[in-house]
């Protein structure tokens, strides 16, 4: 099992995932930099303290899953299983090659600790609901925690899934909104208004919180009291910053999917030591 | 099982079979009553997953369940597993190989009542063009009943499309049934026709009817049309004057397209009875729709009999 890490070593964790995802962007080739770094606090809450998640048995039956409905901040999950020791860092510099373990998006098939292929957005609340209801179904009580992007919840598929967890009663399923406010090309208040995205999960009957997505004690408050809420699912909006830890690339959507230079590779480097 | 529906029998076998194997669930999407997976709701309400009219988040959710190791199978009408939820079937499950069944229920012209929007014309097409998708149609019900049991054994995931209507029982009970294997339904020696579905039974009585007018016709019943055994069909296709497909799809992206890929390198004169690239439309029967759309026992025996004539 993942030995729990206090709060100060989550934080300099957080800091190295963010270090390996600058690492997995690399120079000249491009990455998606943005939704990588403004959800790496949460994935480094998770896989290194809250969730219940063995390195040494990744596939182990009742442990709790992690999924990215965002598929496209695949770096991050790779990011934080190459610092447990479960994927090969040197993986890191082969990514998106040729036939490459890490994929430009997450591939169960050939990724180790990736628990379903996403990418084509607003289905992963789905896969997760399906996870949900299937552990409950085997009378296990392991939790799945599905992060998706804020853009992304212009997809209906997310209510459709919300609408269903609600009536389902999964209140062993855990989202987790990224809100970073920016997509790929502008802002998602420009690209499509998503408006009040906790009132919304609200109204289709989830209990919410809203926390600032960077405070790390605030990310495992949450998640505590996710696990306090009983014939609900739970909803996290948590409050980030596209491009997190790296001054040039924060709040631009140019590092949606952004290019390093040599320079610009070092810098964001220096700037997350 | 001469009076009962395909439907029918695929709801009854899902129960007989979820009895034994308790990782078996079922996804609806309020058409059970028609796709019968009401059948295994009744019989095991905690593994039957009413998901409403949202057949996107019925697949993913499918896709979920697999992943926690159930074998879900997932049902509404064969237009709408094969379209509204094309890219959940695609993207989660077809690409990581999840064991995830997908039924396509009142396929084709079957539901003849509700038009062209019930009505499917291409799923045959949108589902062979996914790779690791295996694609079955089963003949009658005797065979539905050992294909729902060969898709539980077998893992991977899979596409069975299902006609609404009562067929002709062509097969018996005995005969083994393997995915993957062609059927000889009839032996002849002068043209091969290769079908699935209702299009087998008109093929049949085409046959007999040529018979007497001294054209001797093979019928194959291809009712797993991914993947395609094309040896199989090379072998059935060798010393025969000529090939007729015959299909209720539209003659593209179906069985007639497959046959002619595998005979892509045999020199033989093929013809389709299909769906002329045409949408469905409403009637008040289902023999009135076939007749429409050229998909008669007539139709069958004219473009085999065109072919053997040289015309």
């Amino acid at each position: 099992m993942t030995e729990k890490q206090t709060l100060g070593k989550l934080i300099s964790t957080a800091k190295q995932v963010r270090r390996n995802i600058v690492e997995l962007v690399g120079v000249g080739r491009a990455g998606h930099v943005g939704g990588s770094c403004s959800a790496a606090d949460v994935i480094t809450a998770l896989y290194f303290s809250k969730a219940k998640f063995d390195p040494k048995n990744p596939k182990m039956a009742d442990r709790d899953r992690i999924l990215l409905s965002k598929g496209h901040a695949a770096l991050c999950q790779y990011a934080a299983l190459g610092e447990l020791g479960i994927i090969d860092k040197s993986e890191f510099a082969k990514v998106k090659s040729l036939g490459a373990m890490l994929q430009g998006h997450p591939d169960m098939t050939k990724c180790p600790g990736i628990e379903a292929n996403t990418g084509s957005l607003g289905q992963g609340l789905s896969i997760a609901l399906g996870m949900a209801l299937g552990l409950r179904l085997d009378g296990l009580s392991s939790k799945v925690y599905c992060i998706t992007g804020d853009g992304e919840l212009a997809e209906g598929q997310i209510w459709e899934a919300a609408m269903a967890a609600a009536s389902y009663k999964a209140d062993n399923l855990v989202a987790i909104v990224d809100r970073n406010r920016v997509q790929a090309t502008s802002t998602v208040k420009d690209v499509l208004d998503s408006g009040d995205i906790a009132d919304k999960f609200k109204a289709f009957g989830w209990e919410t919180v809203e926390i600032d997505g960077h405070d790390m004690a605030a990310i495992l408050e949450a998640f505590n009291q996710a696990d306090t809420i009983k014939g609900k699912p739970f909803a996290i909006i948590a409050d980030t910053v596209k491009g997190k830890g790296i001054s040039f690339a924060e709040g631009k959507a140019a590092y949606h999917n952004g290019t390093l230079t040599q320079e610009l590779y070092d810098q964001a480097l220096a700037e997350l030591q | 099982m001469d009076n009962t529906t395909q439907r029918q029998v695929y709801g009854e076998m899902l129960v007989e079979l979820g009895k034994e194997n308790k990782n078996i669930v079922a996804l609806e999407a309020d058409l059970g009553k028609s796709t019968m997976s009401c059948l295994f709701g009744d019989a095991y309400p905690e593994r039957y997953f009413q998901m409403g009219i949202a057949e996107q988040n019925m697949m993913s959710t499918a896709a979920g369940l697999s992943l926690t190791g159930k074998i879900p199978f997932v049902n509404s009408f064969a237009v709408f597993v094969s379209g509204r939820a094309y890219d959940q079937f695609r993207q989660t499950i077809s690409i990581a190989k999840l064991n995830v069944k997908v039924c396509g229920s009142s396929s084709g012209l079957s539901d003849f009542g509700d038009g062209s929007t019930h009505q499917s014309i291409e799923d045959i097409a949108i589902m062979r063009a996914i790779p690791n998708v295996t694609v079955l149609a089963p003949v009658d019900a005797v065979e539905t009943a050992k294909m729902v049991k060969a898709m539980v054994e077998t893992s991977g995931p899979m596409y069975l499309r299902l006609n609404r209507n009562v067929l002709p029982v062509l097969t018996d009970p005995v005969t083994p049934y393997q995915i993957g294997k062609m059927y000889t339904i009839r032996e002849g020696g002068d043209v091969v026709v290769f079908s699935h579905g209702v299009m087998v039974s008109r093929s049949l009585d085409a046959a007999k009817a040529l018979e007497e007018k001294g054209i001797s016709v093979k019928v194959v019943n291809v009712s797993t049309l991914k993947p395609l055994d094309r040896e199989a069909i090379i072998a059935h296709t060798k010393g025969m004057k000529a090939v007729v497909v015959a299909e209720e799809h539209s003659v593209i992206g179906g069985l007639c397209s497959a046959v002619a890929e595998a005979l892509r390198s045999e020199l033989v004169p093929i013809e389709f009875v299909g769906i002329q690239d045409t949408f469905g439309t409403s009637a008040h029967s289902y023999e009135e729709l076939l007749e429409k759309y050229n998909l008669t026992a007539l139709n069958v025996q004219a473009a085999i009999e065109k072919l053997v004539a040289g015309k």
